[in-house]
């Protein structure tokens, strides 16, 4: 079943929540909502699971190239699960009859909801805590109990919002792992709200960016990545924040920040003169001067943090204030005078008015 | 080095406290006081338990602490005549009555409070509680001319119906704290799952405040059955309550102080057996569920 919204808005008192927003889901897709905490990722979700009516626009389901408009219908009657960012189970129901609800309701045969929710336990790992009460568990159990209450209806739409954010790191490596194949078994179109770009690259087949209630792109989760239209999907789409250096170009030469006067190589040869930003993730920006020709700053160590085998160096330059991730492990101590490089061919451009003027032809993942 | 001192000192006094405070019940100012007060407390219990084990004659002949004869007589006297035993049913019935009544009408608009905004929501859901800040004296001339228009004088439904104007607003106040207490998103989840509304309501709901509803439910039955001025302005003979009752005792003979003393404790284990099945969420219900 695909989701269409067509030109839903959704006001509350004066605010508007969600603004004009036209988004096509297709059938059996994954797709995730990236944006900041109050980006109206969880509005938007109320919206297609029918939880919220929206003031404006409707909200149709596609069956078999046929169109519906469920605006107003109610949840009940719709094929939609959803999973909050809490654990909502019901505490009053052992973790089997939580899993077995829906189906409870539908009024299955005994047997048959029995072996379901045994089936379904065994995918969700849940198999010895199924006569618990779901509050004596570990918040990733409950998580999973919801899930697995959420995904054994088999309903059409699936809707999670940010499921993982409240476990702790190893329990959502797990997860994030299961979730796209359990996703796919499903065989329904799934949308998952998460703040971390991270999470839109590993399990999105397609990504949605919001940004103040409103959706900047959608598209394959890659190409969002690679060729964000705007500044703003950009600057959603980095972690850690897109490093930006506005300059002035003018003929041949583009004016720094600091007054000084550099050739307009690389990504910026072709554009016409005026003001821009230039965008560039950590991993653009170089400890080591590259081979070919690059734009150098000299500036100071604000912090540097290792992650690993990685390291991510904050620097202060003429330039702003900048996030380099470096290979290797850098123990640079706050004030430590370095300089950094960008390659002028790998970098984002995005005009005055913030639209993407100019993307590098090849990105490396980040 | 101060904080490795600090622990080390800490861990030598916990050391030294566990076995003392193991070995022997120690006096001090605390223990004093609070000796002193569950004596005070305890004291008017007590002397109303003895009086009623004790005959007329004993209780005017002096003070004694320790009834001379114990006696049942007057508590014999209470389970066999009917115009005392009646006052105990009569209480209880529209006591019961009330604490149903008000449940039941409390238990949808706690809801509609805890999960809807409407129009004057707040101030309506103010202005229920200040209800119970009025005096039940202002109700009582009302209510009496009302009930006897209607022929609902003298019925335990006319007490019980009374006693709403204050149960009401307080089970509405103490369900929508528990209500409140619970996440709007089970109620999304049920309706997810496709329950209706009632289904839900009943189901899954209800269990899950079914402390809060216990608590509300005590809070009612005390409020009712230690309210007198009502309960004994809307009644006259059939559905005299106990505490009616036991203020006209006053007969040729003089004061039955044994009886009285009786028909007292009496009264006292309703409320006492209710309190030990919620003792332990009675707080929160104190709290109006808000804890």
């Amino acid at each position: 079943m695909g989701l269409v919204l067509d030109r839903v808005r959704r006001d509350v008192g004066a605010l508007t929540h969600i603004h004009e927003t036209t988004l096509r889901l297709p059938p059996g897709t994954m797709t995730v909502l990236l944006g900041a905490t109050l980006a109206g990722k969880t509005s938007l979700m109320r919206l297609m699971a029918g939880l919220d009516r929206p003031t404006s626009g409707r909200i149709l389901v596609e069956e078999n190239g046929r169109e519906r408009d469920v605006t107003g219908l109610p949840v009940r009657e719709r094929s939609v699960a959803m999973v909050y960012q809490q654990f909502i189970n019901y505490p009053n129901l052992s973790v089997f009859e939580n899993i077995a609800s829906p189906l409870r309701v539908k009024g299955l045969p005994k047997a048959e909801i029995d072996g379901k929710v045994r089936a379904m336990a065994r995918l969700m790992q849940l198999e010895s805590f199924l006569d618990r009460m779901p509050l004596n568990l570990s918040g990733g159990q409950q998580q999973r109990t919801a899930m697995a209450r959420a995904l054994i209806k088999g309903a059409d739409l699936v809707l999670l919002d940010e499921p993982l954010a409240n476990l702790d790191y190893k329990l959502r490596e797990e997860l994030r792992e299961e979730l796209p194949r359990i996703v796919r078994m499903s065989n329904a179109t799934v949308v998952y709200a998460t703040t971390e770009p991270q999470e839109a690259l590993l399990l999105g087949s397609h990504t949605a960016t919001l940004w103040q209630g409103r959706v900047t792109q959608y598209g394959p989760s890659a190409e969002v990545y690679r060729r964000p239209q705007d500044l703003i999907t950009a600057r959603i789409f980095s972690d850690p924040p897109l490093n930006l250096l506005p300059v002035t170009k003018t003929g041949a030469e583009i004016l720094l920040p600091d007054g000084s006067k550099a050739p307009a190589t690389g990504a910026l040869t072709g554009l016409a003169d005026g003001d821009y930003q230039l965008g560039f993730r950590a991993h653009q920006l170089g400890l080591r001067a590259p081979a070919g020709t690059s734009l150098h700053f000299d500036g100071k160590v604000v912090v540097s943090e290792i992650a690993g085998s990685e390291s991510f160096v904050h620097v202060e330059c003429s330039g702003g204030r900048w996030v380099a991730l470096a290979s290797g492990v850098y123990r640079l101590e706050p004030g430590t005078p370095i300089a950094v490089h960008i390659e002028p061919t790998t970098v984002f451009v995005f005009d005055s008015a913030g639209k993407l003027a100019h993307a590098p032809a090849f990105l490396s993942a980040a | 080095m101060t904080t490795e001192s600090l622990s080390t000192s800490a861990t030598r006094s916990a050391a030294e406290a566990t076995p003392k405070a193991r070995s022997a019940f120690r006096f001090n100012g605390g223990s004093l006081t609070l000796g002193l007060y569950l004596f005070f407390l305890v004291l008017p219990i007590y002397w109303l338990v003895v009086m009623s084990l004790k005959t007329n004659a004993e209780i005017n002949s002096g003070m004694t602490l320790w009834p001379r004869e114990i006696t049942f007589d007057n508590y014999r006297t209470i389970f066999t005549d009917p115009s005392w035993y009646s006052g105990y049913i009569n209480s209880l019935t529209y006591v019961v009555m009330n604490t149903v009544i008000s449940i039941t009408l409390a238990l949808p608009a706690a809801y509609a409070f805890s999960r809807y905004r409407f129009l004057g929501d707040k101030h309506l859901f103010f202005w229920l509680l200040s209800n119970r800040m009025a005096p039940p004296a202002i109700f009582a001339l009302p209510f009496f001319n009302l009930y006897s228009a209607i022929g609902l004088f003298d019925t335990p439904l006319a007490v019980a119906l009374a006693h709403c104007l204050f149960n009401v607003p307080l089970a509405v106040w103490i369900l929508e704290g528990f209500m409140s207490g619970v996440p709007r998103e089970i109620d999304e989840t049920a309706y997810l799952d496709g329950y209706s509304f009632p289904r839900f309501f009943v189901r899954i709901f209800t269990p899950i405040i079914a402390n809060g509803i216990g608590v509300t439910a005590f809070f009612c039955f005390m409020f009712s059955w230690v309210e007198l001025l009502l309960a004994r302005t809307l009644t006259t003979v059939n559905a005299k309550p106990i505490a009616a009752t036991m203020t006209r005792t006053v007969s040729a003979a003089g004061m039955d102080w044994g009886l009285l003393a009786a028909a007292g404790v009496l009264t006292l284990i309703p409320g006492a057996l209710v309190i030990w099945f919620v003792r332990n969420y009675i707080a929160k219900g104190f709290a109006l569920g808000r804890v």
